[in-house]
C-alpha cells in the first residue's frame, strides 16, 4: 500500500493508547506487523515525564508515526496542533480530527476540508478522519488529501461497519485514492470485511488495547486484514438466494 | 510575572519563552509550544517576550489514537 510516496508492506495501523502497560503496548504492536503507529500531543502531568519516555520507547520500534489532532473541535485548534506535532514528530504526515459532536465523537466535516485545505497548502501530508459521505469525500481530495480515512462507526464503539453500502460507493466512487477504515472496528471479522470491500487499510486502537489479550488480539487483526485483502484479490462470489449443490449431481446412484 | 502554563498559575521570571521553559524544567523536553493559542517554534522561543497573563502550552509526545 502508497501513502504519500510511502510504500507499506502490511495494511493494519494501530493506536498506541489505552493499553495496560507499555510492554503490552509493545507486543501488541509486534504482533500485529505493524509498520505505522499513530501518537498525539498532550500537557504532561505535573512533573512527570511519562511524554519523553514514551516517546522514547516509539523511535525505538524504528517504525512510521502518524501524530492526531484528536480531542480538536474547531479548525485552529487542529491547525496549531498539527504544527506542533510535525516540529515533535519531525513527519508531514497528520492523522486529522475536527471533533463536530462529543456524543458520537462524528467529524465537523466543514471544519475538517478547511483544515485540510489549510494544511495541505502548508505542506501537511493529511490523513483526514471523516465521514463516508461522497461530496465531504470530494471535497477533501480537492483540498489536497491523497489518503482519506472514514469511520467505521463512532470511535471506540467497536460496533464494526455502520454503513457497508457507503463505504462500498465510497471505494467505486474514489478507485485510485488509498482508503483507510479509521475507528469503530471492534472484532477482526469486521477488519476483513473491510478489506474485501477493497479498503486498502484499517486503522483501529480500542480493539486491540481494550481486548482480553491485546498481543493476540493484535496478531488476530493483523491475520483479518491480510485474509480480507487477499479475498478481495481473488474475487469473492456472489451470494445467491437458493442452494446449488457443490458435488456433482451427475452420477448419482440409484439407490431407492 | 503571573502566567498560565498549560492550564496552571505559575509565577516565572523569564523574559523569553526559552527562559521560562528552562525554569519550568523543560530546557531538555521534547515538547512543542504555543503562546496565547498560537504555534511557536522552537527555533523562536528565545526571541519570544512573555507578559503577564500569557497562556504557555508545552505539549509532549502522548498514546494516541
Amino acid at each position: 500500500m502508497r501513502l504519500y510516496d510511502v510504500e507499506l508492506r502490511f495494511r493494519l495501523m494501530l493506536g498506541t493508547a489505552q493499553y495496560p502497560s507499555p510492554a503490552v503496548l509493545l507486543d501488541a504492536i509486534k504482533a500485529s506487523r505493524s509498520e505505522v503507529v499513530t501518537v498525539s500531543l498532550r500537557r504532561e502531568a505535573g512533573g512527570s515525564r511519562a511524554g519523553q519516555a514514551f516517546w522514547s520507547m516509539i523511535r525505538n520500534l524504528g517504525l512510521r508515526v502518524l501524530p492526531n489532532t484528536a480531542g480538536c473541535h474547531t479548525v485552529k485548534e487542529a491547525v496549531t496542533t498539527a504544527h506542533m506535532a510535525r516540529e515533535v514528530f519531525g513527519t508531514p504526515w497528520i492523522k486529522l480530527e475536527v471533533i463536530g459532536d462529543h456524543d458520537t465523537l462524528q467529524p465537523d466535516v466543514f471544519g475538517l476540508v478547511e483544515a485540510a485545505r489549510i494544511l495541505t497548502e502548508d505542506g501537511f501530508e493529511v490523513f483526514p478522519y471523516t465521514t463516508e459521505d461522497l461530496s465531504v469525500c470530494g471535497r477533501l481530495v480537492e483540498a489536497g488529501c491523497r489518503v482519506l480515512m472514514p469511520w467505521g462507526a463512532p470511535i471506540g464503539s467497536g460496533r464494526g461497519l455502520n454503513n457497508p453500502y457507503g463505504l462500498r460507493t465510497l471505494r467505486a466512487h474514489f478507485p485510485e485514492t488509498p482508503l483507510i477504515v479509521d475507528a469503530g472496528l471492534g472484532r477482526p471479522s469486521q477488519a476483513a470485511a473491510a478489506m474485501e470491500l477493497g479498503y486498502d487499510g484499517v486503522l483501529l486502537n480500542t480493539a486491540v488495547a481494550k481486548a482480553g489479550d491485546p498481543v493476540r488480539m493484535a496478531e488476530a487483526f493483523g491475520q483479518a486484514v491480510e485474509a480480507g485483502r487477499l479475498a478481495h484479490l481473488a474475487g469473492p462470489m456472489e451470494p445467491r438466494d437458493m442452494a446449488a449443490p457443490s458435488t456433482p449431481v451427475m452420477g448419482m446412484a440409484l439407490l431407492s | 510575572m503571573k502566567i498560565s502554563f498549560n492550564g496552571e498559575p505559575r509565577e516565572v521570571s523569564g523574559a523569553t519563552l526559552a527562559l521560562a521553559l528552562d525554569e519550568l524544567g523543560l530546557s531538555t523536553a521534547v515538547v512543542a509550544t504555543a503562546l496565547n493559542g498560537s504555534f511557536v517554534p522552537a527555533p523562536s522561543r528565545s526571541s519570544i517576550s512573555l507578559k503577564d497573563g500569557d497562556a504557555v502550552e508545552a505539549l509532549a509526545p502522548m498514546q494516541g489514537g
